[in-house]
This record gives structure tokens, C-alpha cells and sequence, in this order.
């Protein structure tokens, strides 16, 4: 359900039918949904002049559950806006549709997320280790993840 | 991070070969790693392998309290520090709801251009030199040296400055400032006619920019490029423009674009770029308003020295700060800003404590080296050096 203040946004109305909820905090455009219609959300931008996605992220919120909120930002070059998409998902099975299908500069993003923190999106042409070396194990930027890594601990010496 | 590639399957006719550039070749510009593809001289395929330079500093924010995660910001981008500064700080100061007085914004800006003209000095002078033309590298750095003078004068540090704070500025301008800028900025056109001179009508840089390095810009836009790649296709995508920060909506300036799309029309706007910003900080310098650097915010900004040892306030406020650091209310901000290489963003969440929840750096430098395969692929590799060098990549800020 969309919040009463963002009717009038045409943004938001939009995507009224796949908004779980959202807000104008800063004056910046946040809509959640579920990750399900991501894709759906995506194509629907795409065809409203949002020529591109500027960054894929995710802000982990262990130890809460769901814990990774998966975020998406988009740019209307033409019309001068910017939209925030957010996904909650578990940390049980993290998983989400690839937007590479909708943008290619997803890629990078995204084998960047599932490298840092272990996020698998399907149907992603080539999720591999991008920052990492290809033999790490574990995903780093998750908060369960000691600041000095495994190995080497300054509590051991 | 790598990929293997696969090259049977082949006809026997064809006789590909794989060429590793890098990470330490000297025209990559720090430590990328590009897999080439080849036959004969044409490049096949081209894979980028980054990461090299990867040091956490994302995770380290997150150790760290908000005004330390300032020096962390100094080294994802070693040629942009100060917009990196800037950026963080004006990501903080929205959560904050803090008003910035009018001299630290406007000190902001002309730092902030003088960044850019730093970091395209050192872009024109290492592309030039990788073209073949060693000239202009002697003299890019000549007046790169007089710019990190400068910084030094302000911040007692020539890279990593941590000028710009959570709040204003670290210190009050330093005396004889305008004098040390203005002497620079009178001499800095002249400067950049030189340069020009030896490159404008130089047939083989004519020969080796013009007409290479095509992408259709819709391509462009899709794979992430930003900044004055996108700009020489002819979209006037600026941030200093679309989303005005710090006060740029009060400066008089242009954004140059081109439309030829070419390694030739990147280095003509950035050297068109570098003029705007001369401007700018003659602007900025003409109407320098009065007033403190410091927003008026006891409980983020550290007092003076001096008030710190005679005010009991003062004294307590420092120890706060110092110790358990300022806390943030929560929230979630996606702050962008112009940085010389294109779209800088930092995407900061609070959860209300004194320290980071999340700290994302959208870095130009990611972006456009992900069009490297679209640009560079089916043309001949003498042209990938051009291209590459075009981007104007900076790998701390790619691997972050």
C-alpha cells in the first residue's frame, strides 16, 4: 500500500500495484517491495525514462530478520530524478532475480554484492569474485564478519 | 575475479592469443589487469580483472566513528580527495539536518575545483605520455605541484588532506591564502594554451584520439559511464548542475559537452573543463563571503584549541567527541556530487549511533571501467591504450 503522501508522486503511482510502502525522507524517493517484483519494477521505470541504475547495494541489518535489504538505485537523466528501490530479504536463502536482464550495468554491482556479502541473484551471466581474490571464503561485508577477518586476530597475540 | 577463457574450440586457421596487461603495466594506471584477447592485432575480447587494490575501506567504516570515517574517504580516490571529503560530509550533515555557514561552502567549491583541476592535470599529462607525447607530462605536473602546494598550505598535507569536516572545515583558511591561489590563477591559462599548443595540432595525437573509441550513448548510459565520457557524447549530465550542492547554484559556468563521442572530444572537454574551473574559483574567490568555517554545532564540531582549555562547555563537548564520537539519527541518505571522473555518491545509513550502519561509495572509476569490454573489443590494440586512458580510471576508486 502506498503512503497517503506519495499519491500524488508520479513515480510512486506508477508502481502502486507492486509498493509495499515508501517514503520521501530527505526528499529522496524510497519505495519497498518485494523482491518477487523487482524485475516487474524495473521494466516499468525503464520504460518511464530512467536510462540508468546508478548503484546496487545492500545494507545488512544482522542481526535482524530479514537481514539484507537489497538497494537499488535508478537515475532519470532526462527528467532529472532519482529513485530508490529497497527488497527485504532473508538470510536464510539470500537470493534475487538479476537486474541485468533490464540493466546491463548491473553486472559489476551485483558481482560486487554477491561478493561482499554473499547475495545470489539468478540468472546473472557471470556471478563471480570480483574485489575478493577467487579463493576467499565468506563474504566480508557481512556485519558477522570480524572487522580483521578470520586469520589474522589481534585478540590471539 | 578471474575468468578462465576458454580457447579451444577454434578453427585451425585462427590463432588466438591471450595477452595479460597488467596489474602492473604502466599505461593501466594502477594495478588493473586486463585480459586480452587477440588475433592478430585485433582485440577478440577484453576481460577486466579488478580488485587488486581492494583494502575494505566500506568495512571499515563501519568500524569506525562518523568524523574518523573522514580519513578513510582521503584514499578511495587519491586524485579527488577533497570531493570525497565533501561528499561524506554533505551525506552526514543531511542526516544531521545541519546548516553549513556560507564561507565553508563557498571555501568548498573553490577547493573542490581545484581538485579538478588537479586530478585532469595528472589525467592529461599520464594520457599524453601513454600516447607517446612526454612533454606535456613534465609540464602538467609542474602546475599539479604548485596546486598540491596549496593544499599543503591549508591542510599541512598535499594528498590526503581530510579538509572538508562533518560540519564546515577542518581549520580556519590560512593566512596569505588569496595570494598563494591567485598567483596560480594567473598564470594557470596561459598554462593550459601551452598545453593545448603542443597537443591541438600535434598530427600524431590527432592521428591516434580522433575517431576512436565509439560507444552509441545510449550504450553508455546503460553500462554506467558518467562524467566527462558521457559529456563528450553530448548529454550535459553534470551534478553540479542537476543537483546543485554546496552553492554551485550561485556560480556562473558552463558544462562543456562535445558530440563527437571520440578519445579526442573526452580530452577536449576536460580541458574545456579545466577552464570552467579556473572561473569558477575566480568566482569564488571575488565573492568569498565573511564569516566562521564551522557550523555552529557544539555536540559534532571539536571547539577551539583554545576554548577547549579555558571553557568548562567547551571542555566537556571535546570529550564527548572525542570519545564516543556524535551520534547520527537514523535514516538513510544517497548523496551525489560531481567528482572529477563523473558521478561520485555515497549512499550513507544511520541506525542512531555513533557509528555507520553502512557507508557505499558509488565510484565513477567502477562505472566506466565497466564499458571497457563494449569499447575496446573488435578494435586494435594500439587503440586500447587510448581508450583506456581516456576513461581516466583511478583503481583505489574501482576497488575501493
Amino acid at each position: 500500500m502506498l503512503p497517503e503522501n506519495l499519491k500524488e508522486n508520479a513515480v510512486a503511482a506508477s508502481l502502486e500495484h507492486l509498493v509495499l510502502t515508501g517514503n520521501t525522507d530527505h526528499n529522496e524517493l524510497t519505495l519497498e517491495l518485494v523482491p518477487e517484483k523487482i524485475l516487474g519494477a524495473l521494466r516499468i521505470l525503464k520504460e518511464q525514462r530512467f536510462e540508468r541504475l546508478a548503484s546496487v547495494t545492500v545494507v545488512d541489518r544482522y542481526p535482524m530478520e530479514p537481514r539484507f535489504e537489497v538497494v537499488y538505485h535508478l537515475q532519470s537523466v532526462s527528467r532529472n530524478l532519482y529513485v530508490r528501490l529497497k527488497c527485504r530479504i532473508s538470510g536464510e536463502k539470500p537470493e534475487i532475480d538479476s537486474a541485468t536482464a533490464v540493466y546491463a550495468s548491473a553486472n559489476w554491482y551485483e558481482r560486487e554484492v554477491w561478493d561482499l556479502f554473499g547475495v545470489v541473484f539468478t540468472n546473472h551471466p557471470n556471478l563471480t569474485r570480483i574485489m575478493m581474490p577467487d579463493f576467499w571464503e565468506g563474504h566480508p561485508l557481512r556485519r558477522d564478519y570480524p572487522v580483521h577477518g578470520y586469520k589474522y586476530s589481534y585478540q590471539n597475540e | 575475479m578471474t575468468e578462465t577463457l576458454t580457447t579451444t574450440e577454434k578453427p585451425a586457421h585462427t590463432r588466438r592469443m591471450i595477452l595479460n596487461m597488467g596489474p602492473q603495466h604502466p599505461s593501466t594506471h594502477g594495478v588493473l589487469r586486463v585480459l586480452l584477447e587477440l588475433e592478430g592485432e585485433t582485440v577478440m575480447k577484453c576481460t577486466p580483472d579488478i580488485g587488486f587494490l581492494h583494502t575494505g575501506i566500506e568495512k571499515q567504516c563501519e568500524a569506525l566513528n562518523w568524523q574518523q570515517v573522514i580519513t578513510l574517504t582521503d584514499r578511495v580516490d587519491y586524485l579527488a580527495n577533497l570531493s570525497n571529503n565533501l561528499c561524506y560530509s554533505l551525506a552526514v550533515e543531511k542526516l544531521l539536518e545541519m546548516e553549513i555557514p556560507p564561507k565553508a561552502q563557498w571555501m568548498r567549491v573553490l577547493l573542490c575545483e581545484l581538485t579538478r583541476i588537479n586530478s585532469h592535470l595528472v589525467w592529461l599529462g599520464t594520457h599524453a605520455l601513454d600516447i607517446g607525447a612526454m612533454t606535456v607530462f613534465f609540464l602538467c605536473f609542474r602546475e599539479r605541484e604548485d596546486i598540491l602546494r596549496i593544499f599543503e598550505m591549508f591542510s599541512g598535507q598535499r594528498l590526503m588532506t581530510s579538509y572538508i569536516r562533518v560540519g564546515g572545515l577542518a581549520l580556519d583558511p590560512p593566512r596569505g591564502w588569496e595570494k598563494r591561489v591567485k598567483t596560480f590563477m594567473d598564470t594557470l591559462p596561459s598554462r593550459v594554451d601551452e598545453y593545448e599548443s603542443l597537443l591541438n595540432t600535434n598530427p600524431i595525437w590527432l592521428k591516434r584520439t580522433k575517431g576512436v573509441g565509439l560507444l552509441p550513448v545510449e550504450e553508455m548510459l546503460e553500462i554506467g559511464m558518467t562524467g566527462p565520457c558521457i559529456r563528450a557524447a553530448g548529454i550535459p549530465m553534470d551534478a553540479r548542475k542537476m543537483m546543485p550542492y554546496s552553492s554551485y547554484d550561485k556560480f556562473n559556468f558552463d558544462v562543456p559537452t562535445s558530440t563527437d563521442n571520440d578519445v579526442y572530444a573526452r580530452y577536449a572537454v576536460r580541458v574545456a573543463e579545466i577552464r570552467e574551473s579556473i572561473k569558477i574559483v575566480n568566482q569564488a574567490m571575488a565573492g568569498m563571503p565573511e564569516g566562521p568555517v564551522q557550523a555552529a554545532a557544539p555536540h559534532v564540531v571539536l571547539p577551539d584549541r583554545e576554548k577547549m582549555k579555558t571553557q568548562m562547555e567547551s571542555l566537556i563537548y571535546h570529550f564527548k567527541i572525542v570519545t564516543e564520537g556524535f551520534s547520527v539519527p537514523a535514516g538513510e541518505v544517497f548523496q551525489v556530487i560531481e567528482s572529477p571522473r563523473g558521478e561520485l555518491a555515497y549512499y550513507v545509513v544511520s541506525d542512531g549511533t555513533a557509528k555507520p550502519l553502512r557507508v557505499h561509495m558509488r565510484t565513477p572509476s567502477f562505472g566506466n571501467l565497466q564499458a571497457l569490454p563494449n569499447l575496446i573489443e573488435d578494435r586494435m590494440i594500439a587503440d586500447s591504450i587510448a581508450i583506456m586512458g581516456s576513461l581516466d580510471f583511478v583503481l583505489g576508486d574501482c576497488d575501493r
